[in-house]
């Protein structure tokens, strides 16, 4: 399994000194991907203007939205940055896509949220195409296009995955959460009639250090608090210690997770430092 | 802090003791309609967790509750005038009436105010008049009713009708009794509450209860009808009513479980099938989450919170498992020509939460029993000619499956694993590979990829086929090296891809078209697959003569090239399946409108692959149980479609579902899968292989055990 780190593009007080700092310092680290989130109706930076700032400062590691609310994006203008991204990154991205859970979002986007399942279904199908039309560069540098991932939770999420994606990303959750999900995803990947294993994608949240854990949890519960009393469960899955993250790394490995990123949860550059030395 | 505690049954009496010992300043007032003494029902039933999480909350109550206990470990089960017991599960149950006094004498010692006698009419001023109101008042809550709106209440009715008794016969285990009578059949679960009574429950369909004219009767002569009907079992023994009469299970879900000053309890919160456990349990519980909560958090809105928060979704897992259990009793008739162990078997896993595993730890004789009664069925039905009695038995997994000359080995058949390397029909190097693996790996069955009756046939230029010599000559080869070195057996799968044809290799999704050479596609109706598929031409006359042609002539080359069983592919909308769902065959002609016209084609289909394909082999045939889509193909017409197929000379239906159309709610879900097979299995009469993609031989040992499945799709996450 591959271990990733979060960019803190949704995190209180990130600047672009630390955006940037934070992606050449993990290009060195033992990090193999680097994920941001995407909210529009939130103060976070663009998730694919921030990758590209960060395919300009780096050489080696992936850059992956983890995920990106899709729907409320237009479908030849999302295919075109994210071929724009993975051609400049000589093909680094990882386009991870999902509904989303907001309806603020859509709001705010102009975009009919209540169909936003077969809008997503249709922006799969399209973005491979435009991936394949010559008419419309740049070519992206990973063949058929950047590597694309569906997550969300709803049976329909891996019917989607298997249809028109290279793998699944799951939203987070204890190891037997990703476990249950992991089987869903390869049952439908295989119904299908994919040839393969489906890739498989997750992330978890981590805070490290004395005063640190108060001020994640913060974040977790400000930033779901759309959830209502959901927001109280994530909060309690941040992970703390050295000790809990080994243990996460192990069940997500154990249970076939081929990729997991781990997301901060203050923007302190510190947060990376210590993660990499977790990491070894 | 002033609380109001409306209701004085369980939920509203231990939420008050609880709530009274860990805050002693506060005002709590319990609200209770009846007058002292007086209640309604019989017993109450604990499990080993409950107990614990008693004990943890109030040792007083614990110990004198814990006296009173009556305790017991077996489930037994009487059907077909045959007792199977099964051991291991503990069990506690309480007369409801003493459980009452215990909390009632112990509220009335910690000073929460009891006032018996005292109906409510009006809920909502009187949580104006408290910092907290705990709705505790039953399934028919008032105050849920005032505030529907904030706490969204769902009901859905129950299927069955049933009736709860008292009786003074003594049991020693949970007992579920099986009776057929001349209006169908009635069961009872049974357990004690102390030392001299017992709980007595009897249910049966809506039919069953018109036809034995119990519409009109009162408690009386209900009981008289029970009492005649459970003679042999009662043995002079009484049933006793009290308010008894023949109800339809409501189970009860809120959206939210408290509103400002408001919180729901017990039955008022949820309620979950008689047949898994007690509303009871569940109330106390609910008093100790709220007790809980209300400790680690003083800001009441906060406490409200984390106590949905925390208890509503163990609530809801108990409530999906009480469902499953409801849903086998509403529908138990289908398993009456079980054998009384496996009935026992299906009957104890039918939730989902005891598993072939589970039970084994518990109780392994009952798994000793169960395992050689899997095989001496086997046995029979392979006509092995053995003369004794197995003494010792594999697990049913292990256990051989014979259809027509062919016997599998075991019970498990390994799930293809596709690539798209094929040239010109020919399997690629790797698709060899991986069928040996799989065949030395242990398998009882390899399935081939869909292999195309025809080049046209084809899902992708990827394919393989057998309707060439080459094809079969190299099948050949194959399968003699599996013969050759494992008991394995290979299934033929056979297919034409219809709408779903002319795409590119799967390798970066699904039914994308080709980018250059693409050929014609047929289908029932000229409908495209998607918006980017190509339009199918409707099948004529001369299509159909030339399609079925070309099933004989692969079925033929499959013969020759040695396969063991051929597994005829009508489900996930490809060529055959357009025919059968109404949302993709939209003729006019004799092949399309009603069931039987849409089956025409591809019987016709089956009809002649089965007169070419040699009589000692079986013929499959893959079917989709629902196209998961509003207006498709639903579980029952997937029912009839199998009967008819049985009728035909099918030996076993492979159960799919969906992908009839790019639309449609998928449900990837093990226990939705193993009811589709387990339906079509038990009601069309035909064996079935389940394509829940089992992933342990626990898994599958528990489907095949309970009948659901004759064998299972196993795909282990890592090969």
């Amino acid at each position: 399994m591959e271990v990733g780190v979060g960019l803190p593009n949704t995190l209180k007080g990130a600047t672009g000194d630390l955006l940037r700092t934070w992606a050449c310092t993990a290009d060195r680290g033992p990090f193999r991907s680097l994920g941001v989130f995407d909210r529009l109706v939130y103060d976070s930076y663009d998730a694919l203007a921030t990758l590209a700032v960060a395919a300009g400062l780096t050489t080696r590691i992936r850059l992956a939205t983890t995920v990106m609310i899709g729907p409320i994006q237009n479908d030849a203008l999302l295919a075109k940055a994210a071929a724009t991204v993975d051609a400049l990154s000589n093909g680094r991205l990882t386009l991870g896509l999902a509904l989303g859970a907001r309806k603020d979002d859509y709001d705010a986007a102009g975009v009919a949220y209540h169909s936003r399942g077969r809008r997503l279904s249709e922006q799969l199908a399209a973005l491979r195409s435009q991936w394949e039309d010559e008419r419309i560069g740049p070519r992206p540098a990973q063949p058929g296009g950047p590597e694309l991932l569906v997550g969300g939770l709803n049976d329909s999420a891996y019917a989607r995955a298997a249809r028109y994606a290279d793998g699944y990303i799951h939203g987070g959750g204890p190891p037997r959460a990703f476990a249950a999900a992991a089987d869903k995803a390869r049952t439908a990947w295989s119904d299908a009639g994919r040839p393969g294993q489906p890739r498989l994608w997750a992330m978890g949240y981590y805070a490290l250090g004395a005063d640190e854990a108060e001020a994640g949890t913060r974040y977790l519960l400000d930033y779901y608090a759309f959830t209502g009393p959901f927001a109280e469960r994530i909060a309690a899955g941040l992970l703390i210690t050295p000790q809990a993250i080994v243990q996460f790394i192990r069940g997500y490995a154990e249970a076939g997770c081929d990729h997991l990123v781990l997301f901060p949860t203050t923007a302190h550059l510190d947060q990376l430092n210590r993660l990499a030395e977790v990491l070894g | 802090m002033k609380v109001h505690v409306l209701g004085g049954g369980p939920a509203g009496l231990y939420a008050s003791l609880l709530l009274k010992q860990g805050h002693p300043a506060w005002e709590i007032a319990l609200h209770e309609r009846n007058p002292e003494g007086a209640t309604y029902g019989w017993g109450v039933v604990f499990s080993d967790r409950t107990l614990t999480e008693l004990r943890e909350a109030d040792p007083m109550t614990y110990r004198e509750i814990t006296d009173a206990f009556v305790l017991w470990d077996a489930i037994d089960i009487h059907v077909k005038d045959q007792l199977i017991r099964c051991e291991g599960h503990t069990f506690a149950g309480i007369a409801r009436r003493h459980l009452l006094d215990i909390l009632q004498r112990r509220c009335a010692a910690l000073g929460v105010g009891l006032h018996f006698d005292t109906a409510i009419a009006d809920p909502d001023a009187l949580r104006h008049d408290a910092d907290l109101l705990i709705a505790a008042d039953g399934v028919n809550s008032m105050t849920r009713h005032q505030h529907a709106d904030a706490l969204r209440p769902q009901t859905e009715q129950g299927k069955t009708r049933f009736i709860w008794f008292g009786t003074d016969k003594v049991y020693d285990a949970f007992t579920f009794i099986f009776k057929e009578s001349q209006y169908g059949l009635f069961q009872v679960h049974a357990y004690p509450f102390d030392a001299t009574m017992g709980t007595f429950i009897v249910e049966c369909t809506e039919e069953t209860w018109q036809r034995a004219g119990l519409t009109e009767t009162d408690e009386a002569a209900s009981v008289a009808f029970c009492e005649a009907l459970f003679v042999d079992h009662l043995a002079g023994r009484h049933l006793y009513s009290n308010r008894s009469h023949w109800l339809k299970f409501l189970t009860l879900k809120n959206a939210r479980w408290s509103h400002e000053n408001i919180v729901l309890l017990g039955d008022a919160a949820h309620t979950a099938h008689f047949s898994i456990g007690s509303g009871t349990k569940l109330a106390m519980e609910d008093a100790i989450a709220l007790a809980t909560a209300c400790e680690q958090y003083s800001d009441l809105p906060t406490a409200l919170r984390v106590y949905g928060l925390g208890r509503k979704p163990r609530v809801e897992a108990i409530q999906r498992a009480a469902a499953e259990s409801q849903r086998y009793f509403e529908h138990v008739s289908r398993y009456r020509h079980f054998a009384p162990l496996p009935f026992a078997f299906n009957l104890l896993t039918r939730s989902g939460r005891i598993t072939y595993d589970s039970l084994r730890q518990r109780d392994p004789y009952f798994i000793g029993d169960v395992e050689r009664w899997f095989q001496t069925a086997a046995r029979a039905a392979n006509s092995d000619g053995y003369a004794a009695q197995p003494l010792v038995s594999p697990p049913a997994v292990f256990t051989p499956l014979r259809l027509r000359d062919m016997t599998l080995s075991n019970r498990l058949a390994f799930a293809p694993v596709r690539d798209y390397d094929a040239a010109d029909g020919l399997p690629a190097t790797r698709q060899r590979e991986r069928l040996i693996a799989q065949a030395h790996g242990g398998a009882g069955l390899v399935l081939t990829e869909p292999l195309a009756v025809s080049a046209e046939g084809r899902i992708t230029p990827g394919d393989a086929g057998i309707y060439r010599s080459e094809h079969v000559e190299t099948w050949s080869r194959i399968i003699a090296e599996i013969h050759g070195a494992s008991p394995a057996k290979i299934a033929l799968q056979l297919n034409h891809a219809g709408r779903r044809g002319s795409t590119r290799p799967r390798s970066a999704g699904v039914d994308k078209p080709l980018r250059d050479g693409n050929w014609p596609l047929l289908s029932a109706s000229a409908i495209p697959y998607s918006p980017a598929n190509q339009t199918p031409k409707a099948m004529d006359c001369a299509d159909m003569e030339r399609i079925r042609g070309a099933f004989v002539a692969a079925a033929k080359h499959g013969a020759q090239a040695g396969f063991d069983l051929l597994h005829l592919n009508m489900a996930n909308g490809y060529l055959l399946a357009s025919f059968l769902s109404p949302l993709t065959n939209r003729r006019a002609d004799e092949y399309g409108g009603a069931p039987e016209n849409r089956l025409r084609f591809p019987l016709a289909v089956f009809d002649a692959v089965r007169a070419v394909w040699p009589a000692d082999k079986p013929l499959a045939v893959a079917l989709s149980a629902t196209d998961w889509a509003k207006g498709g193909t639903e579980l029952a017409d997937a029912v009839i479609i199998a009967r008819s197929l049985k009728e035909h000379g099918c030996d076993l239906i492979a159960v799919h579902a969906g992908q009839t159309t790019i639309g449609g709610q998928p449900v990837y879900d093990f226990e939705a899968f193993a009811g589709y097979s387990d339906v079509i299995r038990n009601e069309a009469g035909i064996p079935t292989l389940a394509t829940t993609y089992t992933t342990t031989t626990g898994q599958a040992n528990t489907l095949l055990a309970a009948g659901r499945a004759d064998l299972c799709l196993f795909n282990p996450p890592l090969w």
